[in-house]
């Protein structure tokens, strides 16, 4: 029978699928996929790029460590937060981060949702990134109240003085949105991790492994009625992720976009803010896989063919969000009104008008020149140098649209805004906590799905020959 | 292969002695192993069919003819998530509703109390949360994880359910298993081999 009809038998009634790029190159069979990556894991080894990166994360963790310390003792006068701007780096390495980490959710929910298989060998190296990126995002609002022991005010809780939340903000929206979006995206995670887990405990090599993993696989053990449970739990979760992290970064451009900040307060913002986190997620992703699955030698399951179709998405979303660039500017001419069009000749002219264009040449002008060509969409060096261009374009969007605030209304109210250099350490130290943990994950979990790539196998190889859970799950 | 009849003590209570210096070793069930997702799917159907009711397929990834053969059709968690989805919203909304209405009375630019539309986000974060962790807590309770140990962890050969090879046990509790009777029935079913478990 020919490999396409055996792939087809199970479809029922479904038309037949059509012949697509093989998503695991060579001859893989169910014991060398788990081999490949699991040996990753289970071997005591590490490459010699493993040891760098996480050296350098850790090295800038410490960074983190002294300025939260001196944050601390001092408080946030340290950083070169003021009226006017009184969010600065804050904020603006909060979004960013937030951004970052919306990538992983849409690859794993929304790209399962839409059939996408390709997704099967980047949604778990992406959801962690989610996780950690989450992490390094939710550090900055809790820094930035000054008194963070205090940061459970936040939340509904009975207190002696009676006092609530007021749930009519769109910051206390934040606060619902960040924590449901960091434990879901954990449930979520740890949901596909379970059978891999399960995996590692089968193959450890050592009894501390076998310990281990153990624990954290909970006893599973593959039966088929687990299956059909978990099948459903997967793809439920993956129907209220998509609407989640849409809304998520929805909430975050209503920290912006509620308030009567001229250029904030645009309908625009929720799609342009949802647009923006895609393109930089995904450059992160293709940033740090690169170097990875070279270290790694996983080229036979992060393909050329993958790195073509993100490349393809981030042009797409490069493009949506320079239409946002556009309208921001179209709608201020177009709408007459004296504060927009003024806030925004400030913002291409005024004293940090560098900033704008540099946001345009790193985030539009560079990317979506060349991200046309399957060549340098499929060549190391190209990428490598877009996805940094986007990522430092997207924090100078986030920069751009912060800095806002030292030119709006009535000139008496301008003021100035500059980093210190401790705004920068903990800059660079959530860099450094996001590689640490980062890395720490390559060691210690699967970076790929195990089970997820064995079903995908075609059934000549022994695999499932598709992805049940895009296809049938009851 | 042939099969090597042995009778399994312990499935009956009549023949387990309880008094002896070394107490026989009770039986979990039969497991047999097999190379394809397609033969241990087959033979689900088969044990499905000659009246089997305590019995489980194992398999590294989700095979789901198996659990249609099983009679497994359709899981639960959707109503399970579903319900704790809705428990979240009603929760998030009128906690928002009475908070700001009741327990705090705040008034924000003459806005009534009820203003619906600024709860809608909370509501929604909410229900994601609770359905998120009604999945992962329903699933757990339902498949009765975690636990650490499982008397199918006493096979070998099991080792490779989560790796490449597809299992089918019967257990001893099952009323229609018999030692002999079921082996025997098992190995024509074209396995691998055939394993008695121990509890």
């Amino acid at each position: 029978m020919a490999t396409a009809e055996l792939n087809n038998a199970h479809r029922g009634g479904l038309p037949p699928e059509p012949e697509m790029h093989p998503l695991v190159l060579n001859k893989h069979g169910l014991v060398s996929i788990g081999d490949a990556i699991g040996g990753v894991v289970l071997n005591t080894k590490h490459p010699r790029g493993w040891w760098l990166g996480f050296l350098a994360g850790l090295a800038m963790l410490q960074v983190l460590a002294i300025s939260v310390a001196w944050l601390f003792y001092m408080g946030v006068g340290i950083w070169g937060i003021n009226v006017p701007v009184a969010w600065g780096f804050a904020i603006v390495n909060f979004v960013w981060w937030i951004g970052i980490g919306h990538a992983g959710t849409l690859i794993s929910a929304v790209l399962l949702l839409m059939h996408q298989k390709w997704r099967t060998s980047i949604n778990r190296f992406s959801e962690a990134m989610t996780i950690f990126a989450v992490m390094c995002a939710g550090i900055f609002p809790l820094l930035h109240m000054g008194r963070p022991w205090f940061a459970y005010w936040l939340y509904p809780f009975p207190n002696v003085a009676g006092v609530w939340p007021q749930f009519r903000s769109p910051l206390t929206w934040d606060v619902f949105a960040v924590t449901t979006y960091f434990t879901v995206s954990l449930v979520f995670w740890y949901i596909g991790l379970i059978p891999d887990l399960a995996a590692l405990r089968d193959q450890a090599r050592t009894k501390w492994q076998r310990l281990l993993y153990g624990v954290l696989a909970l006893g599973w053990r593959g039966s088929a009625i687990h299956w059909r449970r978990y099948e459903k739990v997967y793809l439920i979760l993956g129907g209220i992720s998509t609407p989640l992290v849409l809304s998520v970064h929805t909430v975050v451009s209503f920290d912006f976009a509620v308030s009567i900040v001229p250029l904030w307060h645009a309908t625009i913002f929720p799609p342009f803010f949802v647009a923006g986190a895609i393109y930089s997620g995904f450059a992160m992703v293709v940033a740090i896989a690169l170097p990875v699955r070279r270290w790694y030698k996983l080229e036979d399951f992060f393909t050329d063919h993958h790195m073509d179709i993100m490349g393809k998405v981030m042009l797409a979303t490069g493009f949506l969000v320079t239409y946002g660039y556009f309208s921001e500017a179209w709608m201020a001419w177009y709408g007459h009104t004296l504060y927009e069009w003024g806030t925004t000749m400030e913002r291409m002219f005024g004293p940090y008008g560098w900033s704008y264009w540099a946001l345009i040449i790193t985030n539009c002008v560079f990317p979506l020149t060349f991200l046309w060509s399957k060549k340098i969409r499929t060549s190391f060096f190209w990428m490598e140098m877009i996805c940094i261009s986007v990522l430092i374009g997207m924090w100078f969007e986030r920069y751009v649209i912060v800095i806002t605030l030292a030119r709006e209304y009535i000139p008496a109210q301008w003021g100035k805004y500059a980093p210190t250099n401790w705004d920068y350490a903990t800059m660079i130290g959530s860099m450094g906590l996001f590689l640490t943990l980062f890395f720490l994950f390559l060691r210690y979990l699967p970076m790929i799905s195990i089970t997820e790539m064995r079903e995908l196998l075609p059934r000549k190889q022994g695999g499932g020959g598709g992805h049940s859970i895009m296809e049938n799950a009851p | 292969m042939t099969p090597t009849v042995t009778p399994a003590p312990g499935h009956d209570t009549h023949a387990a002695h309880g008094h002896g210096p070394a107490p026989e070793p009770t039986v979990f069930g039969l497991l047999a192993e097999f190379e394809t997702a397609d033969g241990m799917s087959e033979a689900a159907r088969k044990v499905q069919a000659a009246g089997y009711t305590r019995y489980d397929c194992f398999s590294p990834y989700p095979v789901a003819d198996a659990a249609d053969a099983m009679n497994f059709p359709k899981s639960e968690m959707g109503a399970v998530m579903f319900t704790g989805g809705l428990t979240g919203a009603c929760t998030g909304f009128f906690m928002q509703y009475y908070l700001n209405a009741y327990g705090y009375a705040l008034n924000v630019g003459g806005r009534p109390y009820l203003s619906w539309p600024s709860f809608i986000p909370i509501t929604f974060e909410m229900m994601v949360l609770t359905a998120a962790l009604t999945g992962l807590f329903g699933l757990m309770a339902l498949c009765g994880l975690p636990r650490y140990h499982h008397p199918l962890f006493n096979s070998k050969a099991f080792d490779r359910a989560t790796r490449d090879r597809f299992f089918l046990c019967i257990e001893a509790i099952d009323p229609k298993y018999d030692a002999a009777a079921t082996r025997a029935f098992l190995n024509d079913l074209h396995p691998v081999q055939v394993e008695e478990v121990p509890e």
